[in-house]
């Protein structure tokens, strides 16, 4: 795919500077999904191979967060890159490609919980590698890599929203399982198989 | 299979159910998610409705991780990434950073490195494919696969000193050469190994059960394939012609004599047979490659990039220096960005480096094929019934470790 071509089609797009042989460009924000319905219907990128959210540091101001698209066509067998910058620093907007790259899905929520970036118009923009009551975003240059103090735990199997429809499966009575200890993560759970309710004749063993 | 061969219907959302629905937990420790992948699944009877994957229970932070270490520190953890083929992490992490810095690595390192490629991809369907037999029943093709994939970890022990944690590239080369007579062990491994997968192959391709459990199940079509970005043989299985091998050739790929496995339905029988195939393609380089072996350096000879001789660093100052500069500070890159996917044994393996110069990245993306994989679950497994989730799943072939990084 030459580089004139595809900004003869798109005149929105900047060239940007490619060591790596792939043609680069930077389209602003209000572009993007013009620009990613192009590469499919005309240019025959059918994949979006990957999206990466990058963080260009505090110092960068509003031009600070931002995504890196990856587009790979199959029959042309050549990828193309599109840089698209959030235009806030403080609250990060994106619009997402959901719409026309059914594989934006997973890659916008990763991007999403890593680096706070939030994509306009995703289906189902919910946290994907941390659990949703997670506070931070790892990825961002501020934080630290050690972590940082008080971090919430993920909630356990009760706190979940349909927690009051569970039915635990009875585990208690299997091999790796012991019953007895308090620490049982279903606490609220009958225990079906109680040792009281043996018949008396039963032997140790089998108890 | 012929082409007049045509695939039941999947059942129907509506047809005689009852409509009352339950969520089910599936996961995240169960013998057939490969990991630790919890599915949430809104059924009825036993009829998929709707599949959520829950990931991250392996979520180690590797992106974060590499940004605070120098370039050749970070090969070590791509071998957690897809354990089940460390080294294809290893080089396709060193030929990104290479790309980056315009490197040309040396005709033996690339050979050494296309064995290497390919013996995981080779160890990696191995295992794929044994415990998706498993998942379908077959308890000895298990066995049998375990039992080959125990001699490639001998030979990679061999080579590098590890069976699974290899760490065996470096950028700009490798960490040391082959060993006297390794070549000549792995080509009597690849003529044993030959016969063994026949074996396999009878053991379980034809098997009624198998066949009965895998045809029709879970088919994917090549656009739905190419939307979701599938890369590798789970994308080929879908009769999509793209080998980054072939196509985006690297290491010297194009010198070398195989053939693109493409399936024709798209479902998890073809995912079978392509990586069956793939395996008798890997021998074939694998052959080529030990037959025309360069003789020479491994490393580059830039003292920026790579380490000096170790006898050059006990004699001579020059080289006690740049050996102290490239472990301390890291192989000096320019600055600049560039993306690599390589075609990994799961699919293309994608690195985005950004550098601002030095020996420390300042941005590492990795873009983990068991992730694209697992994505399209959520469209895939609606409509199948709960039994066919192990078949389904082994099909698609992941690894949670690639996954969550």
């Amino acid at each position: 795919m030459k580089e004139e071509i595809l900004l003869s089609e798109m005149a929105f797009l900047k060239p940007r500077r490619s060591v790596d042989g792939i043609p680069a460009f930077d389209c602003p924000k209000d572009s993007l999904v013009k620009a990613a319905k192009i590469l499919r219907d005309k240019f025959e990128c059918q994949s979006l191979a990957d999206i990466a959210s990058v963080d260009m540091g505090e110092d960068a101001g509003n031009a600070r967060f931002g995504a890196v698209y990856h587009f790979f066509s199959h029959t042309k067998k050549k990828y193309v890159r599109i840089v698209c910058m959030c235009e806030s620093g403080e609250r990060p907007v994106l619009p997402s490609l959901c719409s026309i790259y059914k594989g934006a899905d997973w890659h916008e929520r990763e991007a999403f919980d890593m680096m706070g970036i939030v994509f306009d118009g995703h289906p189902n923009l919910r946290r994907i590698l941390m659990w949703d009551t997670y506070p931070w975003h790892p990825l961002r240059k501020d934080f630290p890599l050690a972590g940082k103090e008080g971090s919430p735990l993920p909630p356990t199997f009760e706190d979940e929203d349909e927690a009051d429809k569970v039915i635990p499966a009875p585990l208690v009575g299997g091999p790796f399982h012991s019953p007895s200890d308090g620490t049982a993560p279903f606490s609220t759970q009958k225990e079906p198989r109680s040792v009281e309710k043996f018949p008396d004749n039963c032997t140790e063993a089998e108890q | 299979m012929s082409k007049e061969f045509t695939y039941p219907e999947p059942p129907m959302l509506s047809e005689g159910r009852i409509g009352e629905k339950m969520i089910l937990n599936m996961g995240p420790s169960h013998p057939s998610t490969h990991g630790v992948l919890r599915l949430k699944l809104e059924l009825d009877g036993d009829l998929i409705l709707r599949c959520d994957p829950i990931i991250g229970q392996l979520h180690r932070g590797d992106e974060k991780i590499a940004e605070n270490m120098t370039y050749n520190q970070f090969v070590p953890y791509t071998d957690r990434m897809d354990y089940l083929a460390p080294i294809a992490n290893n080089v396709a992490f060193a030929l990104c950073a290479e790309k980056l810095a315009g490197i040309e690595i040396t005709e033996r390192c690339k050979a050494i490195r296309v064995i290497c490629c390919e013996l995981s991809r080779i160890t990696s369907h191995l295992v794929g494919i044994s415990a998706y037999a498993m998942d379908a029943g077959s308890w000895t093709g298990f066995m049998y696969c375990y039992t080959q994939r125990e001699k490639i970890c001998t030979l990679f022990e061999e080579l590098t000193g590890a069976r699974l944690t290899t760490s065996y590239s470096r950028i700009g080369g490798l960490a040391r050469d082959l060993p006297d007579g390794w070549l000549g062990n792995l080509n009597s491994f690849c003529n044993k190994f030959l016969p063994a997968l026949d074996e396999i192959d009878k053991l379980i391709t034809r098997n009624r059960i198998f066949v009965d459990r895998a045809a029709g199940i879970g088919i994917i079509t090549p656009e739905q394939a190419m939307q979701w970005g599938l890369t590798g043989a789970n994308l080929r299985a879908s009769g999509v012609n793209t080998d980054l091998r072939k196509d985006v050739p690297y290491l010297g790929y194009e010198n070398y004599d195989f053939d693109v496995v493409i399936g024709a339905g798209g479902d998890c029988y073809d995912r079978w047979l392509v990586r069956i195939e793939e395996m008798r393609q890997s021998v074939r380089i694998i052959r080529q490659a030990i037959e025309k072996m360069p003789d020479g350096p491994v490393n580059v000879a830039n003292p920026l990039i790579s380490l000096p001789p170790k006898d050059g660093v006990l004699r001579n100052m020059e080289d006690l220096i740049n050996n102290f500069m490239v472990v301390t500070q890291g192989p000096d890159l320019p600055e600049g960005e560039a993306y690599f996917e390589a075609e990994n044994p799961k699919g293309a393996l994608g690195f985005y480096i950004i550098s601002r110069g030095g020996g420390v990245p300042y941005r590492v993306r990795v873009r983990g094929p068991s992730f694209v994989s697992l994505s399209i679950a959520q469209e895939l497994l609606p409509g199948h019934n709960i039994s066919d989730i192990p078949v389904l799943l082994g099909s698609l072939d992941f690894v949670l470790g690639e996954c969550d990084r």
